[in-house]
């Protein structure tokens, strides 16, 4: 091979960034995500049902909140209709985080997996979870 | 023809990938096997192509100069269109690599009448690649969020700088929009300028319309039709640490994202496409034009057999004494 010290070291270059995802993984062990909903709140409920049937939620809970979003600011509509008829106030707040309020144990699970960054909460106030509840309260203490 | 059979295969993979995921029920196969066949044969592919081209003998240096080479000391010479050093070169590949430089020097002809022939400057050719490869090489990188765990500081980057403009939800990605409008650009120029389109072959469409599934198909997957990506980046992640599952709940549209991207990754290393490693390895870009100041030995020289005057005299020495001829030693 001609100049093959040069070819190899391109080569050898290229294997490593195209191998990346292999070498960089191993031994770590990929922790699949797992979306708690076992608030106290969602356990008291008669019937444990999202506004919509569950793979739904899943693929279209954003565009969900982006409709709501753009109705209530745009439009002063604050009420959703479900596709079985019952009615619900459009509201982040009041209405998801009702539920789930387990932010870190529920939102966070999957978007930090998949690297999705909502920025519900560039307006919205993040809820206050244990750990922070700790921190306050020592501070309350202190 | 040389357009219409590379747009049917595209059309025919997508069915094929259609029919044995959501026909067959061939999830494994198309899920963990074809990607990891691809791949496979893409690391192969690339090497043993590359390693080819290096066995090709450079005899002489061909540099394609584009400005005044190294002459006497009061001649104005150019370094980077016609370098003398290595350092030149280096400089004049990185601007090849990273800006196109060769594609910004892109000309036009035309004949008016009159008849006048005019030359011209055209920068369409450099502006849709530069923005076609740069898209493809954010989307490659945002991808790697699928591939890693946790996921680099560079993909992050990536990802919050392309949705920077924040455009619904899922956040839009400018490069989704950037690669369709610079695929259909350079697939556009093919068909519509008559004389690229006597040129052009179906192994130059292929790629292209290769691309534009793939893109459309990821497109349709993000903001459309939706998938499972918990599901999706298990399976990925399944196959980086060789221990592939398939997850349920994956839609269709995610095999035929994925079986298209496994037939780039598989004719990668047989294609075109190869100028990932090329541009590196051409002889025109990559040596310094130096002939007249260095000696360049030819490698494939072999010591010449000869047979000297001396050696002559030698041998057949008497026979010229005989015949009268004059001899240098006797």
């Amino acid at each position: 091979m001609y100049d093959g010290g040069k070819i190899i070291t391109g080569l050898v270059v290229f294997v490593g960034l195209v191998t990346f995802p292999l070498w960089s993984n191993v031994g770590k062990a990929a922790k699949k995500p797992d979306p708690k909903i076992d608030t106290p709140v969602i356990q008291q409920l008669a019937e444990k049902k999202c506004i919509e049937p569950k793979a739904f939620m899943q693929a279209e809970h954003m565009k969900i909140l982006n409709d709501w979003r753009d109705s209530v600011v745009r439009d002063g509509n604050k009420l959703y209709v479900s596709s079985s008829g019952k009615t619900f106030n459009m509201s982040l707040q009041n209405e998801c985080m009702n539920c789930h309020s387990n932010k870190k144990q529920f939102c966070d699970e999957c978007h930090n997996y998949t690297d999705v960054k909502p920025y519900c909460w560039t307006c919205h106030i993040e809820p206050k979870e244990k750990e922070k509840v700790a921190w306050a309260s020592i501070e309350e203490n202190s | 023809m040389r357009l219409l059979l590379p747009l049917i295969a595209v059309l025919a993979l997508t069915l094929i990938a259609y029919a044995g995921v959501s026909g067959a029920g061939m999830n494994y196969l198309f899920g963990v096997f074809i990607p990891y066949a691809a791949f496979l044969i893409f690391l192969i592919g690339f090497i043993r192509r590359v390693v080819q081209w290096g066995r090709s003998p450079v005899p002489f240096r061909i540099p394609a100069t584009c400005g005044q080479e190294k002459s006497l000391p009061w001649v104005k010479r150019n370094r980077f269109d016609n370098p003398f050093t290595t350092g030149e070169v280096i400089i004049r590949m990185l601007l090849e690599v990273f800006l196109f430089r060769s594609l910004f020097r892109n000309t036009k002809v035309d004949l008016r009448e009159g008849p006048i022939l005019r030359y011209g400057s055209a920068k369409w050719l450099w502006l849709g690649a530069l923005a076609f490869h740069y898209s493809f090489l954010t989307i490659l990188v945002r991808h790697l969020r699928f591939f890693t765990e946790p996921i680099p500081f560079f993909v992050k980057w990536a990802e919050t700088l392309d949705g920077i403009l924040q455009v619904g939800v899922p956040a839009f990605y400018q490069t989704d929009m950037v690669i369709l409008a610079a695929v259909a650009y350079l697939f556009l120029r093919r068909v519509f300028v008559p004389q690229l389109r006597y040129i052009s072959l179906a192994n130059d469409y292929f790629p292209l319309f290769l691309i534009l599934a793939i893109a459309l198909s990821g497109i349709l997957m993000r903001y459309f039709f939706k998938t499972n990506i918990v599901g999706v980046k298990e399976l990925t992640m399944g196959l980086v640490t060789f221990s592939p599952k398939i997850p349920e709940g994956i839609g269709v549209i995610f095999y035929i994202h994925l079986f298209l991207v496994s037939t780039l990754f598989a004719y990668f290393p047989f294609s075109k496409l190869m100028h990932l490693g090329g541009v590196f390895l051409s002889p025109t870009r990559n040596l310094a034009n130096n002939n007249r100041a260095v000696r360049h030995i030819n490698p494939w020289n072999y010591p010449v057999k000869v047979h000297t005057y001396e050696e002559y005299e030698d041998e057949f020495r008497e026979h010229m004494k005989e015949a009268g001829l004059p001899v240098e030693k006797e």
